[in-house]
């Protein structure tokens, strides 16, 4: 083989290779198309009149997750199933986001930390590598932590719109996820710097924890709370 | 927990002079589910990691012998000693390619992209230096296929002779590959050039005079073929385009200067006006 028959045939992989990644990039433009519509459905629980609505607005945002479904069945098509990594960048991000979408939504439904394989199983998509198109761990955990800033938003909002017991509840979990993400061993790359964003919204919500315990103010909020319920 | 995470903490707490914060960790269950999947992400994670770092060592291990490898091809300097070091250097290339067996078996049954960045500059030198060697040996550049074939491994024993008679699809369990991606492959192919360009220098300094001109047409065809992918291919590419294009000029006004001056300056003295003129052309670069 000549050396230039050997550049030209080397130009046609990566021509396919771009083409590949082109056909990508529609996908997951649809997706993050997808992914802002459900973040404005769910940013409404911040307002005040929002909170009545929570189970509504799940709702709602439970039904965008069909769409997100039908994309990423299109965009496992689009690339050979044991080249993942190949091109992970491009969807990693919007991924990110999905996950943490997924976990407002079931935090808000049920208080409770999504788990990997729920949220694999909303997206559509596998939890075990093996499986197929499947949700990487770093990716799950950046989302997660995408929730923690949103959580402590919520903190503030709950007691602005009246809601003084959310906030106890907020920080509990929050400790709770602060103190699991403390037993992983990461190595200095972007879900570190994420990581160490964490302490800023446990120090929020400890703060509005704080202003309403020095005010008596929760004393009244666990009361209150059964009612609410 | 390492010493950094433990400085970290105690930040933490400085931030924190209300004691609400050591209540509460004291209420946190651990054994719930959040702490019980926590920790299964951290082996999860630690298990990544490793494998991470260990690639990366081998990398760095495929990297030096490669080196070690070009460098011993440099010192090829007359027709005597060339089948000599060829010997040698099969040898350590051997060596290297045992590394990447290591790699091969490290990668068995994971997304080799998930590891890419670990391996891929031990693999690009090892391209570079498989080319060099070839191309002393055949004057012709290696295919990214041929370097592949030689990157499929199979059990030390009897399997060796299968491997011999026949390129037999029937896989059998005890046999690790590695593909050295195209990209990989232009990268190492890119480096080559700048080996080339030395070797050129080099062989007029021995008084061997076809060689630079074999190798200025040798390097042409290479500068066409990238010329050819261009931009299209990754920003790495595009970037060495241009130290081509330097080594190329090199090479270009070696063989010039060896034409015209050639004729006129008798074969021993030649090599003092060309590591003369080596030198403005290194001072150049130094300059731009």
């Amino acid at each position: 083989m000549s050396v230039s028959e050997m550049f030209i045939a080397l130009q046609g992989v990566l021509t396919a290779d771009q083409d590949i990644r082109e056909e990508i990039r529609k996908v997951v433009q649809a997706l993050e198309q997808t992914a802002r519509e459900i973040l404005t459905v769910l940013q409404g629980v911040h307002q005040g009149s929002g909170f009545q609505d929570i189970p509504n607005k799940c709702q709602k945002a439970r039904e965008h997750f069909g769409t997100v479904k039908t994309h990423l069945t299109s965009l496992k098509t689009k690339f050979p199933a044991d080249q993942y990594y190949r091109f992970h960048e491009h969807w990693r991000f919007v991924l990110q986001r999905l996950v943490f979408l997924a976990a407002f939504v079931i935090y808000l439904e049920t208080e409770t930390l999504v788990t990997r394989e729920a949220v694999t199983e909303i997206l559509g998509i596998e939890a075990d590598r093996e499986k197929g198109f499947h949700l990487d761990i770093e990716d799950y955990l950046s989302g997660v932590l995408t929730l923690a800033s949103e959580l402590a938003r919520l903190a503030v909002n709950s007691v602005t719109a009246g809601d003084y017991s959310r906030p106890l509840r907020i920080s509990v979990f929050i400790n709770e996820l602060d103190s699991g993400f403390r037993l992983l061993n990461l190595k200095n790359d972007s879900l570190r710097k994420r990581y160490d964003g964490l302490k800023y919204d446990v120090k929020k919500i400890e703060e509005v924890v704080y202003d309403l315990s020095i005010r008596g103010l929760n004393k009244a909020a666990t009361g209150g709370a059964g009612e609410e319920k | 927990m390492s010493g950094k995470e433990g400085g970290f903490r105690k930040r933490k707490h400085d931030s924190f002079p209300h004691g609400h914060r050591r209540e509460e960790k004291d209420s946190i269950n651990f054994s719930s589910s959040v702490m019980t999947s926590f920790r299964i992400f951290q082996l999860e994670l630690d298990t990544r990691h490793d494998k991470y770092e260990r690639l990366v060592k081998l990398s760095r291990d495929i990297t030096i012998e490669s080196k070690r490898t070009i460098f011993l091809l440099h010192r090829i300097t007359n027709a005597s000693n060339v089948e000599e070091i060829l010997t040698e250097s099969e040898v350590k290339l051997d060596l290297v390619r045992q590394k990447i067996k290591q790699v091969a078996q490290e990668l068995m049954g994971e997304d080799v992209y998930q590891y890419h960045r670990a391996i891929s500059p031990g693999l690009q030198e090892y391209v570079e230096a498989v080319s060099f060697q070839y191309f002393i040996k055949t004057r012709s550049l290696i295919s990214l296929e041929d370097v592949n074939r030689q990157l499929i491994f199979t059990e030390d024993n009897k399997e060796e002779e299968k491997k011999l008679s026949s390129d037999s699809p029937s896989k059998q369990k005890n046999t690790w590959n590695i593909k050295v991606t195209p990209v990989d492959y232009l990268l190492g192919v890119a480096d080559l050039t700048g080996e080339l360009m030395r070797m050129c220098i080099n062989s007029v300094g021995n008084g061997d005079i076809d060689t630079p001109f074999e190798l200025s047409q040798f390097l042409c065809q290479i500068y066409d073929g990238f010329s050819y992918i261009g931009n299209t291919g990754p920003y790495e590419v595009s970037k060495k385009l241009y130290t081509l294009k330097q080594s190329l000029a090199k090479v270009e006004n070696a063989c010039y200067t060896l034409k015209v001056r050639g004729s006129e300056i008798p074969k021993h003295m030649l090599a003092d006006v060309f590591s003369s003129k080596t030198e403005i052309i290194d001072q150049e670069d130094g300059l731009s």
